[in-house]
């Protein structure tokens, strides 16, 4: 790529340990990565690896024990909530489980306006702001009318994934961070999902942090990708490469776990463990 | 010969809403596993996959109804049984099933061995706790699972390994068929491959005669598949073997499921994903004509006017299109 590479978020020595003594638990070892804008990268691992942790750290919900996260190349900044929130317009996440990722008692409208109200949007008009919630729901192919005065439980789960995807495009957040956004729908709903996702970046510049299991998924999605295993990140670089000639036993074993469908895939391996 | 197990015909039920409105959602299915064979159904969320796993079973409880057809296990008839000797005689014993959410199914507050129990004295309440302690010990062992589970809560199992523990429970009593609906889904790679592994232990060993395997990860159900069916709207629209279904697809809903399949081989990434516009048609008021129409790319006005059967190709795969198998490769073909 021409384009200069700025670094967007960046981690150095970031570490998560749970608990004390015996019950001590290392989520996240040491883990340096920088992710530059406009680029897709995924973290992979399988459960209990760390990549939620991770996630959550970068998001700022939990605190990292030790090291430090560097945002548009400044030590971030969250100490207070005013704060937060001045970090939380730029950085969004889409979690893993759609249906509780909203609060059951607010209807439809009032998450959108919501968002509209985090981009100083309150002072606008009634007109204005059906506008703005219609223009997001037109691009996520949900019909406004349709969803206004409904709750969010009255959608499927890939409508409130897509309705996610409509909160993140009123944002035009910098960073996406996306843990596991189509683990629990089905794989039609998945290629629509990854495809308004793929066209919102391309709208608003955004970058896109891909957390997910899938090694295929994060092939098709991403330019970097991150392998993590216990915590570490065992193996980086561009996906075409780690994928395709994978260097780390872990990573040979996270494809080869994958069902191919052009390859044979070996059951006679497998460990129960 | 192949040695039929368990047959079904014309297969219709319906949900009944709250307000008396019928949903069919499982509509005219037939299909056939044979011994040692593995039947896949594939299909979105909402088509009626599970509503069929449930169906097959022939225990029916409200908002579901039976309206029609037969369920033949090795011959015997079970759809006009009564629920309660269905109960004591079909499931478990002729029948199994694994939830979607299986590791949901443990009680929390009870060992697994005293789940098996319970199982094995549903069934012949005479069985001693000792003879039962043998029977789990060994099965377990044969499935590569440690026999220190027994003595465990379900809280101390890891989600695969629960998983496990609930397939292995569930085939206890040998059924001849089992269904497993999505049994991977909530699983990372790792421990869906043993799961599927162990599936195929169960079916090399003898404990079950066949199984239905439910899912929407097509690379998966192609490894795990002999034959395919495609569920679209509570109908087949589309059965074959694995290797036609994923490779040469008819239906045009099958060719849109197709082009979803995401694999991390050599050349994928390049390939445009497509995702078949709209949603499902609303099973309240099926629409007229082909149910696919609304979101067929190759739809012609006749589509949504007549009603189409399921019809046999040329080369014995069942599919349910107006078009004739040639016209559909050519449009394909042509994107």
């Amino acid at each position: 790529m021409a384009e200069e590479k700025k670094p967007c978020l960046c981690g150095s020595g970031l570490t998560k340990i749970y608990g004390t003594g015996v019950q001590k638990n290392v989520a996240v070892d040491h883990v340096d990565f920088d992710c530059c804008q406009n680029e897709v990268i995924s973290i992979v691992g399988e459960s209990g690896s760390g990549k939620t942790t991770l996630a959550k750290m970068l998001l700022g919900l939990t605190k990292p024990t030790e090291g430090e996260i560097y945002f548009q190349g400044k030590k971030r900044d969250i100490s207070n909530m005013k704060k937060k929130k001045e970090y939380w317009k730029r950085i969004q996440a889409i979690f893993q489980d759609p249906y509780s990722s909203f609060n059951t008692f607010n209807k439809i409208d009032a998450v959108l306006l919501d968002c509209i109200a985090m981009r100083n949007g309150k002072k606008y008009t009634r007109a204005k702001k059906i506008e703005i919630m219609e223009e997001a729901c037109c691009f996520v192919n949900l019909e406004f009318d349709e969803l206004t005065n409904k709750y969010p439980f009255e959608l499927s789960g890939g409508q409130m994934q897509r309705l996610m995807i409509a909160r993140v495009f009123i944002l035009k957040p910098e960073i996406l961070i996306a843990d596991e956004p189509t683990s629990m729908i089905d794989a039609c709903s998945r290629a629509t999902i990854l495809e308004m996702l793929m066209k919102l970046r391309k709208e608003i510049g955004m970058t896109i942090i891909f957390i997910t299991h899938d090694i295929g998924l994060a092939y098709y999605i991403s330019d970097t990708v991150f392998i993590m295993e216990r915590g570490k990140i065992v193996e980086s670089g561009p996906a075409e490469q780690v994928i395709l000639h994978p260097k780390e036993e872990y990573t040979r074993r996270l494809i080869s776990d994958v069902p191919k469908i052009h390859e044979e895939w070996d059951l006679s391996s497998v460990k129960y463990g | 010969m192949e040695n039929v197990i368990l047959e079904v015909k014309d297969l219709t039920t319906k949900y009944v809403t709250r307000f008396s409105e019928d949903v069919y959602a499982v509509d005219h299915v037939s299909l056939k596993t044979a011994e040692g064979k593995t039947l896949g159904i594939a299909g979105e969320s909402g088509c009626g996959k599970s509503t069929l796993a449930l169906s097959l079973m022939g225990y029916y409880f409200a908002p579901l109804h039976y309206i029609s057809g037969e369920i033949r296990i090795n011959g015997r008839n079970i759809s006009s049984m009564d629920p309660d000797e269905i109960r004591k005689t079909i499931l478990g014993t002729e029948i199994s099933y694994i939830p979607q959410a299986a590791m949901n199914a443990l009680n929390p507050t009870q060992k697994v061995i005293h789940f098996i129990e319970d199982v094995i004295q549903a069934h012949n309440p005479k069985t001693s706790k000792k003879e039962i302690y043998e029977l789990a010990r060994e099965r377990f062992e044969i499935l590569g699972l440690p026999a220190d589970v027994l003595q465990k809560y379900p809280v101390e199992l890891s989600g695969g390994m629960k998983q496990r523990t609930v397939i292995a429970t569930s085939v206890i009593l040998c059924p001849k068929i089992l269904i497993a609906d999505e049994p991977s889904s909530a699983l990372d790679v790792t421990s869906q491959k043993m799961v599927i592994k162990m599936l195929r232990d169960l079916m090399e060993n003898g404990f079950i005669k066949s199984m239905i395997f439910i899912t929407h990860e097509l690379p998966l159900l192609y490894n795990v598949a002999d034959d395919i069916m495609v569920m679209y709207a509570g109908q087949i629209v589309e059965q074959g073997t694995a290797q036609e279904v994923v490779f040469d697809p008819l239906h045009p809903y099958s060719k849109g499921l197709m082009n979803s399949i995401i694999v991390p081989e050599n050349g994928a990434r390049g390939v445009k994903l497509s995702a078949i516009p709209g949603t499902p048609p609303n099973l309240k008021k099926p629409p007229q004509g082909c149910r696919f129409a609304e979101r067929c790319k190759y739809v012609q006005p006749t589509c949504k006017t007549h009603e189409i059967d399921l019809q046999e190709s040329e080369d014995g795969r069942a599919y349910r299109c107006a078009f004739s198998q040639n016209y559909l490769r050519k449009a394909y073909k042509n994107g």
